[in-house]
């Protein structure tokens, strides 16, 4: 998935001069993940910068470059060095627009690792998605596959407004597959219908879906249909998508590796209490990671829901039923 | 052991409370005229300021920050400046807005508590009013970067007071700015206190300019009530800077002779004797000696100027009083440039709704 990611920037840098890329080490390194691997030789230094080591220089840079015309694609090294940049982002990057009543704007990307699952050190695996979802005036995107990487940052770039874009830490290499260099986006805003089933509609985003889709598969030998839903959008959230699903199986199983605790899956579940309550068969459940502190890597794939745990809820739910 | 480095602060006086040139003034200074124009934005900024703060006192305009005292150093910042360069102000900065073009209405509609007050019809790219402290000081040095790898002649300049001094994003703009030799130009406003805190409980550091020798950048104080050594300072900052000199930090030394807002009582911690003393040395009397002194200012013509920019501010407040109230679709429509559906779905519930919520 990172050569998607290194893929769609160089798309971008070749097609749009307003594009320019910051951030630590993503120079000569190429990024700590080799997102941005090749593109200082081949557009500057100038349009891809390596920044001193500072999050919140970072993310108020890219609005002082933003507001004066140029579309900065800023990485942050990993989702647990965000928090120094959040006041930017909160303060500034997410109401420019609103502010100045749209005579400024930050048609920004900042993309960050997001996630465990790679026996990182500490603080290098956090999904704290939440955080950034609260914030009006931010988009919260998550792809799942190295396709859905390249179309939806693509999409981000050419957005004239800041997106988060978060980058499943463990689908960096693990997730492999062809993807043609035509420079399509695909559609923000919007949830992916992955496989289409009868019985239970499960929605997931992120690395969670490739667990998603396995335990999907191994329903099927216990007769259960499951239709898996990719959020990618993790705000707005798609709620059309998700309720037409619901409306058709009438269950609601969730899968999130972030902490349960006013995570998304709260808010998939509150939309579909309050707009697909009658479409239910059964009490919607939610798979997640525990309200706890990401463990250190010895503990951390029992943190992040297992195809077990995944598949456990689904049957509980499918027993459920009215 | 040997000395690696070693720094020196200077500091820069040219107009002295009586009203006498100091030192080897400026080309402009020698222009009476410049000092004229200068004089009665400076007078016009102090009139409005009074106008704002008495509009609030009467329960017409929200929480007002004066900017009672640092006419000088806003006049000069605005001078220096050129019309394409950007400002990145803090929320105090008034006279320098109103020289940029800022319009009297906007000003009195942000603090008026309506977002269209930011949509400024004069400098188009300036930043709006930066409440969160020494934030803007990084939104400076973007700007700058923009300018720098676009190959546009333009500088950036950000405000900040004493107290900004104390934030991590102040020290990160410094330092990024340095690194990379962008043209964007600092100016602590050390009006002494921020809020109930004096400068002496903020930092160690005997003077703010040298919070610039960490960046490798050139730092330098300034008479913050001398709009002629502002405006010198910063000229040859921005010249620098447009030239690819990089940043410079300029401390300018005034007094905050107003409370911190309209919400704050400054007797509370500081003692009237102190603000005596720093009026004595407020900017507008020294302009004014030093006008008299040339021969081209009298109580008479101080009587018209007053009288004008009394005009100029009854209209403006007359055009914000009848200013209709936003709608509630202000708090959508420009929250993004495509509003989601959920969005345009709560922009129709709060049409369903409005008024409901009284005051």
């Amino acid at each position: 998935m990172v050569e998607a990611v290194a893929m769609a920037h160089a798309w971008e840098l070749q097609h749009d001069p307003a594009v320019v890329v910051i951030g630590e080490d993503v120079g000569a390194n190429g990024g700590v993940f080799r997102a941005t691997q090749g593109l200082q030789q081949r557009f500057g230094a100038e349009r891809v910068q390596d920044t001193p080591l500072a999050e919140a220089a970072i993310a108020g840079v890219a609005i002082g470059m933003a507001a004066q015309g140029l579309k900065p694609i800023a990485e942050i090294q990993f989702m647990g060095f965000l928090y120094p940049a959040l006041d930017q982002i909160i303060n500034h990057m997410s109401r420019m627009r609103h502010r100045t009543r749209g005579r400024l704007s930050c048609p920004i990307v900042m993309r960050m690792p997001h996630g465990g699952g790679i026996h990182a050190p500490e603080h290098h695996s956090e999904s704290v998605e939440t955080l950034l979802c609260h914030v009006p005036g931010l988009r919260v995107v998550c792809p799942s596959s190295p396709a859905r990487a390249y179309g939806l940052l693509l999409a981000a770039i050419r957005d004239p407004d800041p997106v988060m874009f978060l980058e499943p830490t463990r689908l960096y290499r693990a997730s492999r597959q062809e993807v043609p260099d035509d420079g399509r986006a695909l559609p923000l805003d919007r949830a992916f219908v992955l496989r289409e089933g009868a019985d239970v509609t499960i929605v997931s985003w992120g690395a969670m879906i490739a667990e998603t889709l396995q335990a999907a598969a191994e329903l099927v030998a216990a007769g259960v249909d499951a239709e898996v839903i990719d959020l990618a959008s993790l705000s707005p959230i798609d709620a059309t998508t998700i309720l037409d699903s619901v409306a058709k199986t009438g269950r609601l199983v969730i899968v999130q590796e972030a902490a349960r605790n006013v995570g998304v899956g709260a808010e998939v579940a509150a939309i579909v209490a309050e707009d697909g309550l009658y479409d239910l068969l059964a009490p919607i459940r939610r798979v997640a990671g525990y309200d706890t502190v990401m463990p250190l890597y010895r503990l951390e794939r029992e943190y992040i829901p297992s195809v077990r745990r995944i598949v456990d809820a689904v049957r509980a739910v499918m027993v459920d039923s009215r | 052991m040997r000395t690696v480095i070693e720094f020196r602060i200077e500091y820069l006086q040219r107009l002295a409370p009586d009203g006498d040139l100091v030192g080897d003034p400026p080309a402009f200074a020698c222009d009476a005229d410049e000092v004229l124009r200068m004089y009665r934005a400076m007078t016009l900024a102090r009139a409005f300021d009074a106008k704002a703060v008495n509009l609030q006192r009467t329960g017409q305009l929200g929480t007002y920050a004066s900017c009672l005292g640092h006419e000088a150093t806003h006049i000069g910042i605005g001078a220096a400046m050129r019309a394409e360069d950007v400002l990145a102000p803090v929320y105090r900065e008034v006279g320098t807005q109103l020289w940029r073009g800022v319009t009297m209405h906007e000003i009195l509609l942000y603090w008026g508590g309506d977002e269209r007050g930011n949509d400024f019809s004069g400098p188009r790219a300036d930043f709006p009013w930066c409440v969160p402290i020494a934030t803007q000081t990084l939104h400076a040095t973007g700007a700058a970067m923009a300018f720098k790898i676009r190959r546009e002649p333009r500088c950036a300049v950000a405000t900040i007071g004493d107290g900004g001094t104390s934030e991590g994003a102040f020290y990160e703009a410094l330092n990024v700015a340095g690194a990379r030799a962008l043209p964007v130009v600092f100016v602590v406003v050390n009006n002494g206190w921020a809020i109930s805190v004096p400068v002496a409980a903020q930092t160690a550091a005997r003077t703010l300019a040298q919070k610039a020798v960490a960046a490798g950048i050139p730092g330098l104080q300034v008479d913050g009530n001398d709009v002629i050594a502002v405006r010198e300072a910063m000229s040859a900052a921005l010249e620098r800077a447009r030239g690819g000199g990089g940043p410079t930090l300029v401390e300018a030394l005034t007094y905050r002779l107003s409370d911190h807002t309209t919400a704050d009582d400054a007797s509370r911690y500081r003692s009237a004797r102190e603000v005596d003393a720093a009026r004595a040395l407020e900017p507008l009397l020294r302009t004014r000696r030093f006008l008299e002194k040339a021969d081209r200012w009298d109580a008479e013509r101080e009587r018209e100027l007053l009288q004008a920019c009394a005009r100029e501010i009854d209209a403006a407040v007359a055009e914000y009083l009848a200013a209709p109230p936003p709608t509630t679709d202000a708090m959508f429509d420009h929250l993004f440039a495509n509003l989601p559906e959920r969005i345009r779905e709560q922009r129709a519930a709060a049409r369903r709704s409005a008024g409901t919520g009284g005051h």
